[in-house]
């Protein structure tokens, strides 16, 4: 079968490209690592200072999980606070508290702040409430923001890193005119995007599996439901990656011009794909975010990687990110009727 | 020539991209089992004319036909041999699995895919450099690698362009008597060409200028005609130029 040729010969040039191997395998399980270093990271130990506070209430203050310097001066604590050697200090002067922050990071600030609330001693309280029971419907007091965020970038990742290499690979097939030697054979139209789907598509169920095993079972990133759900939604992402990528390659002339699309196409959907909270986002913009395939995707990922949700529950994601794909194959095959009619 | 078959019939093409007018009104015959010549300098249309006739352009007034039936059609592109002007290879692959790729297109598989890539890398004297990849390939090397590809599945009609740019002339010499061993065989070839001393080796020429076809006839007919010696004074005589 023709398609078949056409799926042995992308996977031979791909097998012989150890780089890009590389990149698409190796590249997002680098970056995963990062963030999960750079999320999983311990928590701010805020350096406090203390100006003129009575003894007394000094020692009362619970030091920990801080670093406490006391001073004599405010001018000394100011010297220390412009040099960012503190992050705050108090100051008492006729029995009232202030505190002065340096104030140039919001994660320093909020870190100083809740410290500061947490240290002063609590008032006796008339009467003894007890503290209320958590429980979490979804998650755990363990989880942390790499386990939030890591669904969506996980996604995120394998989009990208296909878009891009499916794009390039498919402009090379038209700027070293194979693409029109293709088109001077018997091959038909849908079958040239059928090879790609097929070849690209194998090959990326395999980084999907390497990727997504990784984040999971080595980076331990939270997994409430079926592995094999989380791959198949990543592999329909995948394969929605390579159709736009292949259409857009149509727009562009060069591989520089591919990348022009990376701000233009791939960095909007992070910002819309839910891995910041889309409900903050300004009403009259978050119609974006229905646009872009990734934000079925990271929705489905969280589903069930977070929320532990089953099939049901994400057929809907899935039916409308295979809907997109769907839609880039048959807009890439109109657009092959630039080079033959039939 | 009447009692031969017509094997590509041009009729009344024209071809305009906007505003540019890239073919006029051509009206062409070529018969079954010649070597017909498309000489021209560059930008005459040469290329946009055999493309038309490979299936990958369309005219924007009148029609292209092959073996009796309207161009492009899937059915026909079976039977024709395109070379591009640019060599279309994967330079990733080895020359052999280059072939091997494009024969499966043509649906040529096992025993015979072998055979036949064999038989076509020994026409173009690339046997012992079958394994290598194409990247490490001379120009020449590729050029001649593409006439291998055009050749695979035994096509009836080869549509040349440019086969002989950047080849040498001893291998020029070879090239063109496997020309004329496929054409002893039956099979129909159009090539383009723009070096005049080729154009003697064709059974016929066409001449194209700016678009239009100025003169068709035997090499012998148009050196008569004009009075010329040579076929490169012919076309100064078809174009207009003074003696």
């Amino acid at each position: 079968m023709r398609v078949l040729a056409l799926v042995k010969r992308i996977l031979r040039q791909l097998v012989r490209d150890k780089r890009t191997i590389g990149l698409l395998i190796f590249a997002p399980i680098l970056v995963l690592t990062m963030l999960y270093f750079v999320f999983n990271g311990d928590d701010y130990t805020p350096k406090i200072g203390l100006v003129n506070v009575p003894e007394m209430l000094a020692d009362q203050i619970a030091t920990e999980g801080a670093q406490v310097t006391t001073f004599k001066t405010e001018v000394e604590a100011m010297k220390k606070l412009a040099a960012q050697e503190l992050d705050g200090y108090l100051k008492i002067e006729d029995n009232t508290p202030s505190i002065v922050l340096e104030g140039s990071d919001p994660s320093v600030t909020g870190a100083t702040m809740k410290w500061l609330q947490n240290a002063f001693p609590k008032p006796p309280q008339a009467i003894d409430i007890p503290e209320p029971m958590i429980d979490y419907l979804h998650g755990s007091i363990d989880m942390g923001q790499f386990d939030y965020f890591g669904p969506v970038l996980l996604g995120f990742f394998v989009f990208f890193f296909v878009f891009l290499i499916a794009g390039v690979s498919f402009l090379r097939e038209r700027t070293t005119g194979t693409l029109e030697r293709l088109l001077a054979s018997p091959l038909r139209k849908w079958e040239i995007v059928a090879g790609y789907v097929l070849g690209f598509g194998l090959f990326t169920t395999i980084q999907s599996t390497i990727i997504t095993a990784y984040a999971i079972y080595v980076l331990g990133m939270v997994m409430e439901g079926a592995f094999i759900y989380v791959l198949l939604i990543i592999l329909i992402l995948a394969l929605t990656a390579l159709t736009l990528g292949i259409l857009l390659s149509s727009f562009a002339h060069n591989e520089l011009q591919m990348m022009q699309f990376i701000p233009i196409v791939v960095v909007p959907q992070i910002f819309f794909s839910g891995l910041f909270n889309l409900e903050t986002i300004a009403e009259w913009l978050s119609w974006i975010s229905h646009l872009t395939p990734l934000y079925y995707a990271a929705e489905a990922l969280r589903d069930v990687m977070v929320r532990g949700a089953g099939f049901g529950d994400i057929i809907i994601n899935l039916l409308i990110l295979a809907g997109f794909c769907l839609l880039f194959i048959g807009i890439n095959i109109a657009v092959l009727s630039k080079y033959r009619k039939i | 020539m009447n009692e031969r078959e017509v094997c590509v019939s041009i009729r009344n093409v024209s071809k305009s991209f906007g505003k540019h007018q890239v073919l006029q009104n051509i009206n062409l015959d070529i018969y079954e089992g010649e070597i017909f010549g498309l000489l021209g300098p560059s930008g005459a249309g040469k290329t946009t004319l055999v493309k038309e006739l490979a299936g990958l352009d369309e005219p924007t007034e009148g029609e292209n036909c092959l073996f009796n039936e309207k161009m492009p059609s899937l059915n026909l592109i079976k039977r024709v041999g395109y070379m591009a002007q640019s060599d279309a290879l994967y330079e990733d692959l080895s020359a052999k699995e280059n072939l091997q790729f494009f024969s499966e297109l043509y649906g040529l598989k096992g025993q015979k895919q072998a055979e036949h890539i064999n038989e076509v890398m020994e026409l173009v004297q690339l046997s012992g450099d079958a394994t290598k990849l194409v990247s490490n390939y001379s120009g020449g090397m590729k050029r001649r690698l593409s006439l291998a590809i055009a050749l695979l599945h035994e096509p009836e009609l080869l549509i040349l362009d440019e086969p002989t740019v950047g080849i040498d002339p001893v291998l020029r010499k070879s090239i063109w008597n496997a020309f004329a061993d496929l054409k002893a065989q039956g099979k129909t070839l159009i090539v383009t060409t723009h070096v005049m001393d080729e154009a003697d080796k064709c059974d016929r020429l066409g001449l194209i200028r700016n678009g239009k076809l100025i003169a068709v006839g035997t090499p012998a007919e148009l050196k008569k005609e004009t009075n010329s010696s040579t076929i490169e004074e012919a076309f100064l005589v078809y174009g207009g130029a003074e003696r």
